[in-house]
């Protein structure tokens, strides 16, 4: 996102501008997630209208309570918890039991966010570090995949939803195959990886894709990205760089052996690549300032996901990719300073 | 025995310091290495704490007896000497009560040798101590030890197996926390426990007294 909400103008008076603050940067954040949420209520139904409504309750209250046990004002009207929950919810499985969506988010507020100082002071994203708690607590609930589009999705919920807290969830592997005929309950990278199944990109557009709450709408994504970018809400060169060496590295293992390597539009569109390039990679406390160390941070990103995907134990990498983007964000600041005017090299 | 510049303690605050005050996990935060790997079930914690105590109790109890012979230039070397014997007699007791335990447990036992509690406690208070003082002080320090591990280990095996003592509490279908049984498990629910603990202190009234010691740095 932009560097500064102030610019050092020299001209005439007034001098004052009007500082964009980060309430509205956030509402405007939210504004543009919420046609995503929208439509994966539309794929997935009533669950997962429910696990939105509980990751993102959860962080107003873990927000609120920890304010309140730190004695100290109340942040909820800045909206980043709001985003925090409703972000978190979207990566995570439609059939996602609602206690484990509540751990995490609690784990996202706490772990993530108030134990560095708040807003502005977490070093990563707040929502990936509550899914890679609840990856890392709760292995099988969070790759359990159902099917979009269910013909039954509004009149009731998804059986794991509801699953009492502390408890495991039931098996829906029949209950899936039943609700959309030919369900495989695999998503298209595990798919690609374990089958050497290429999914058409027109799933991943329509939304047909075996996929996390909202990872399988690329086009609302983008628009949403596109409208925040325009509105220089966001650091455009983040998502371009991601995306971008994401395709290249794809491209180049394609070039290499197209039977076995994917195309690169496969690679962008699959998993939760796109929603993470577009709205947790730029998040502005863990994402550099300076002009070239955004690129660098951006392509990390990219490079290390492919590299997860086509080589690691995992079917995808976004998310620890993001996470060790932000780690390498006060480095990347550090090495990539710019050379005040006048100053010369090698002098401080 | 008052050493100069440091409040005169009564006998039970002297054997409560470890317990609550000076607490080696929650407030001095020493000892981490056990601490943080044997802790998955409550059954290891306390028997590691139990071990631990047996050993702090025993090593501050010689040491104070051996305070005015032991030449100042060796005196670590001494204690660690001193230490390492009641580290070998729990080491072989574990062993013959239960080899499950002793497996479970692995080298954690050998390494009580250099955990910074006891070396700690025999250089900064049994060695300027009577014997029945440094006694009750380690005794009190080794429970205070014993009873965060119990904390540590309780809460990871309730949510990483459902269990306490290794009996289910919640029936057959409930879903472990796998990450509270591996590492980072380990460091969250430490971190919940300082967290709480410090905002026990501050609030209380007496926060004043709360303030580290002086004269008690060890690591």
């Amino acid at each position: 996102m932009t560097k500064s909400n102030f610019q050092l103008e020299l001209r005439t008076s007034p001098h004052v501008k009007r500082g964009v603050s980060v309430e509205r940067i956030m509402l405007h954040v939210v504004l543009a997630l919420l046609p995503v949420a929208a439509f994966s209520v539309f794929q997935y139904g009533l669950s997962a209208l429910a696990l939105l409504l509980t990751t993102t309750a959860t962080c107003l209250l873990a927000e609120r309570g920890i304010n309140r046990m730190a004695g100290r004002e109340s942040t909820l009207g800045d909206w980043s918890a709001a985003i925090t929950g409703l972000l978190l919810g979207l990566t995570l499985p439609p059939s996602f039991p609602l206690w484990m969506a509540a751990v995490a988010g609690l784990a996202a507020i706490g772990l993530g966010k108030a134990l560095f100082g708040g807003i502005g002071f977490n070093v990563f994203n707040p929502a990936l570090v509550g899914r890679a708690f609840v990856q890392a607590a709760f292995p099988v609930a969070i790759t359990t995949w159902v099917p979009a589009f269910s013909a039954e999705r509004f009149m009731g919920f998804i059986p794991t939803t509801f699953t009492a807290p502390l408890m495991t969830p039931p098996d829906i592997t029949a209950w899936a195959k039943q609700a959309v005929d030919g369900f495989t309950g695999a998503t298209p990278l595990a798919r690609w990886k374990f089958e050497t199944y290429f999914t058409p990109a027109q799933d991943f557009i329509s939304g047909a894709a075996t996929a996390s709450a909202g990872e399988s709408t690329a086009v609302l994504i983008l628009l949403g990205g596109l409208y925040l970018a325009a509105r220089r809400f966001l650091d455009w060169r983040i998502p371009v760089a991601v995306l971008g060496s994401a395709a290249l590295v794809a491209w180049a293992f394609q070039l290499y052996d197209p039977a076995r390597y994917p195309e690169p539009l496969f690679v962008i569109l699959s998993g939760g690549l796109m929603l993470g390039a577009v709205f947790m990679a730029t998040d502005m406390a863990t994402s550099p300032v300076t002009p070239k160390g955004v690129w660098i941070y951006g392509a990390l990103i990219g490079v290390v996901t492919v590299m997860i995907r086509y080589f690691g134990g995992l079917t995808e990498g976004v998310m620890y990719a993001i996470l060790i983007g932000n780690a390498c964000v006060p480095l990347i600041d550090q090495y990539t300073q710019p050379r005040v005017f006048g100053a010369q090299r090698g002098k401080a | 025995m008052a050493i100069p510049g440091q409040k005169e303690l009564t006998a039970l605050e002297n054997f409560m310091e470890g317990v609550w005050k000076q607490n080696p996990i929650f407030v001095m935060v020493l000892g981490m290495c056990p601490t943080l790997a044997v802790t998955v079930s409550a059954v290891n914690a306390l028997a590691m704490g139990v071990a631990t105590t047996f050993v702090l109790v025993c090593s501050a109890l010689l040491v104070s007896l051996m305070r005015r012979i032991v030449p100042k230039e060796v005196r670590i070397a001494t204690y660690i000497v001193i230490i390492a014997t009641f580290v070998t007699i729990v080491d072989y007791l574990i062993a013959a009560i239960s080899l499950a335990l002793y497996e479970a447990l692995g080298a954690f036992i050998q390494l009580i040798v250099v955990n910074c509690i006891i070396l700690g406690r025999a250089e900064a208070h049994a060695s300027k101590h009577p014997p029945a003082w440094a006694a009750s002080n380690a005794l009190g320090m080794g429970i205070g030890f014993a009873v965060a591990l119990f904390a540590l280990g309780a809460v990871r095996e309730i949510l990483g197996a459902g269990k306490l003592f290794g009996i289910a509490l919640f029936g057959p279908d409930f879903q472990p926390w796998v990450v509270m049984v591996l590492p980072p498990g380990g460091f969250f629910v430490l971190g919940m426990w300082l967290l709480l603990f410090n905002w026990l202190r501050t609030r209380s009234p007496a926060a004043g007294a709360m303030k580290p010691v002086e004269g008690h740095g060890h690591g």
